[in-house]
């Protein structure tokens, strides 16, 4: 039995212009120490997949499918059940820590909260735990520190205080959402080194969402890509980066400007880009949702959904025309 | 004054800022920060120079004095030679037009109750006094030079996406025709292949219309991109500069190569 598996996950909004499916047909299994990354652009459906695993969807949001906890079925539980089980055995680390903070309690009482709340742990020795916690994330001078409020730390450091609330109960999933995209790059290396050696350290499964490609892959072993709320192409990280297969994989990654390129490349060289925009999720297409936008959209793609393509090593994606667009070399495809 | 002597567009020698804190103590002097401690930088007409550093590293303390929105402590910034800081204030208003920015926040930088053909057309307005029609018709024209239609015109910035948004303030800054364009993270904000049409629309602004961009980013790769000379700074000073194939190559300064370590690229890097 997985430790956390989602089936056909689905996420609907209601609002005053109808129905959006925000996610939709999300499946995967994670397993102790499995890392998985979420890729895709603003309003692709990654943060809402997020608040849908945490069981925080918002109110006019309906969640279906399965979501299921080592055997246990997730979705429908009542807010008190959810209550026990987030901060407890899930786990999130918020994009901004200067909302998730509360900016008005100091951070060792922050640290402690879930301590006291799913550990019973006295004021004391939760105290003591938040001491240990925060020097663990690397904050320098935890005792003192502990009593200090949101506000008299750096940006990094009050990321590093998010992490260490997340890890108060030691979860068995941690949900990283968006983690470091307030923070430095030198600072971002470091907060995704701590998250991985802690990951390791505890036998956690880290789900990490994010837009930026560098970091899927250096940081996670499979990934899902995501595309107006449904997977487009999911496989081990080292795979999708290697073969790209759905067409709109390889427009992202060819779209990215690369360090590495500029060294070989010419300065007036143009980026490859993907022609139109992101659909509306009010009125997505019967078919694939990247109909349109690929140069491989034939009448079928806008009609009928996408069928499921395996590839070697659990790499699949989908796609109608997954014949031509294998056949075709990667950097054609990315300029179409 | 003797002017026109510079052969760079811009010349920032030896530039100082320094700001005041809030007063902490009533008994005490209240303490200052340093943003720029001393950087001097040239700009050549035609070589787009990329700024690349952290948070806290003065990069848009230096756009800000580039801009003269505000003076510098010491130093001087020169544009075309002139001293924008020591010009009589009608002087500056007419250099203004050479000089125009572009801004990280496309939904901040926009005013959500102006038509798009207003704000597009305001540098216009307030810098040439052009009238009524000539300011529509050089918004229009500025418009479709960033590849957006002319039914835009009358439109207001909530009816545009984000990369559209940042179309729009490049239309902006380019409707007066300057020839140094200062743009503050004007690419962060956006998605990965909207990101990538705003850079190419930059680079073509630059092969055919000839602005010269001051591109300020903490993204080493979207900066070497466009640009050909690259200033790394640090604490207020630059610690780093060159042609970006040199800096990116053989990175000369501890934190250019930490920088450049800290990217996350998709494969090893190919740097031997």
């Amino acid at each position: 039995m997985p430790l956390l598996e989602a089936r056909h996950l689905r996420v609907d909004l209601h609002t005053h212009r109808g129905t959006a499916p925000a996610v939709r047909d999300m499946s995967f299994a994670l397993e102790r120490g499995d890392t998985l990354g979420l890729i895709g652009e603003s309003g692709c459906g990654k943060s809402m997949t997020a608040l849908a695993l945490m069981g925080l969807a918002p109110d006019n949001a309906t969640v279906s499918g399965s979501l299921t906890l080592e055997g246990r079925e997730l979705i429908g539980l009542p807010d008190r059940d959810w209550r026990a089980i987030r901060g407890f055995r899930l786990a999130m680390i918020f994009q901004e820590p200067m909302t998730a903070l509360n900016p008005v309690h100091r951070v060792g009482a922050q640290i402690a909260e879930p301590l006291r709340l799913h550990q019973h742990l006295s004021a004391h020795a939760a105290r003591d735990k938040a001491i240990a916690l925060l020097h663990r994330v690397g904050i320098p001078d935890a005792a003192r520190r502990v009593d200090s409020f949101p506000h008299q730390f750096s940006g990094g450091q009050r990321q590093r205080i998010m992490i260490a609330m997340a890890l108060a109960c030691e979860p068995d999933v941690l949900i990283a959402d968006e983690p470091t995209t307030a923070l430095d790059v030198t600072v971002q290396k470091q907060i995704l080194a701590l998250i991985r050696e802690l990951v390791d350290e505890r036998g956690m499964a880290l789900i990490l969402i994010s837009h930026d490609l560098g970091l899927i892959a250096q940081n996670v072993k499979r990934m899902l890509v995501m595309y107006g709320g449904s997977v487009v192409e999911s496989g081990a990280s080292a795979d999708v980066f290697a073969r790209p297969a759905h067409p709109y994989t390889r427009g992202l990654l060819a779209a990215r400007p690369s360090l590495a390129n500029r060294l070989v490349a010419h300065r007036s060289e143009r980026l490859p880009t993907i022609a139109g925009s992101v659909p509306d999720l009010f009125s997505l297409p019967p078919g694939c949702p990247f109909a349109g936008r690929c140069a491989y959209t034939e009448a079928a793609c806008r009609t009928q959904p996408p069928p499921v393509v395996a590839l070697p090593g659990d790499h699949r994606f989908s796609c109608r025309r997954a014949d031509v667009v294998l056949g075709t070399p990667e950097s054609i495809a990315a300029d179409a | 004054m003797d002017q026109r002597q510079s052969p760079f567009l811009l010349e920032i020698r030896d530039v100082t800022r320094r700001y005041t804190l809030p007063r902490e103590s009533l008994f005490k002097p209240p303490a200052a920060v340093e943003a720029l401690r001393g950087v001097s930088l040239n700009v050549t007409a035609g070589r787009s120079m990329g700024i690349v550093g952290e948070s806290g590293s003065g990069k848009s303390t230096l756009a800000r004095l580039v801009m003269a929105l505000e003076a510098p402590t010491s130093g001087t910034v020169l544009f075309e030679g002139r001293n924008l800081h020591a010009l009589p204030p009608d002087d500056l208003r007419a250099a203004r037009r050479d000089f125009q920015m572009v801004f990280q926040d496309p939904y901040g930088s926009l005013d959500p109750r102006r038509p798009i053909w207003r704000t597009v057309a305001e540098p216009a307005a307030a810098l040439e006094g052009a009238s009524r029609a000539q300011q529509r018709d050089r918004a229009a024209a500025a418009l479709e030079s960033v590849g957006l239609r002319a039914d835009a015109l009358d439109k207001f910035p909530h009816e545009f996406s984000g990369g559209q948004r940042q179309r729009i303030a490049i239309a902006r800054a380019l409707i007066t025709r300057p020839k140094l364009i200062v743009a503050d993270e004007a690419v962060s904000a956006l998605d990965v292949s909207v990101q990538a049409q705003v850079l190419n629309l930059m680079a073509d602004l630059r092969d055919q219309h000839g602005v010269t961009f001051l591109f300020i980013s903490h993204d080493l790769a979207v900066v070497s991109h466009l640009c050909a000379d690259v200033a790394v700074m640090k604490g207020g000073l630059i610690v780093e500069q060159g042609p970006v194939r040199q800096v990116l190559r053989e990175p000369a300064h501890a934190y250019t190569r930490t920088l450049l370590e800290s990217v996350p690229e998709l494969v090893a890097p190919v740097v031997a």
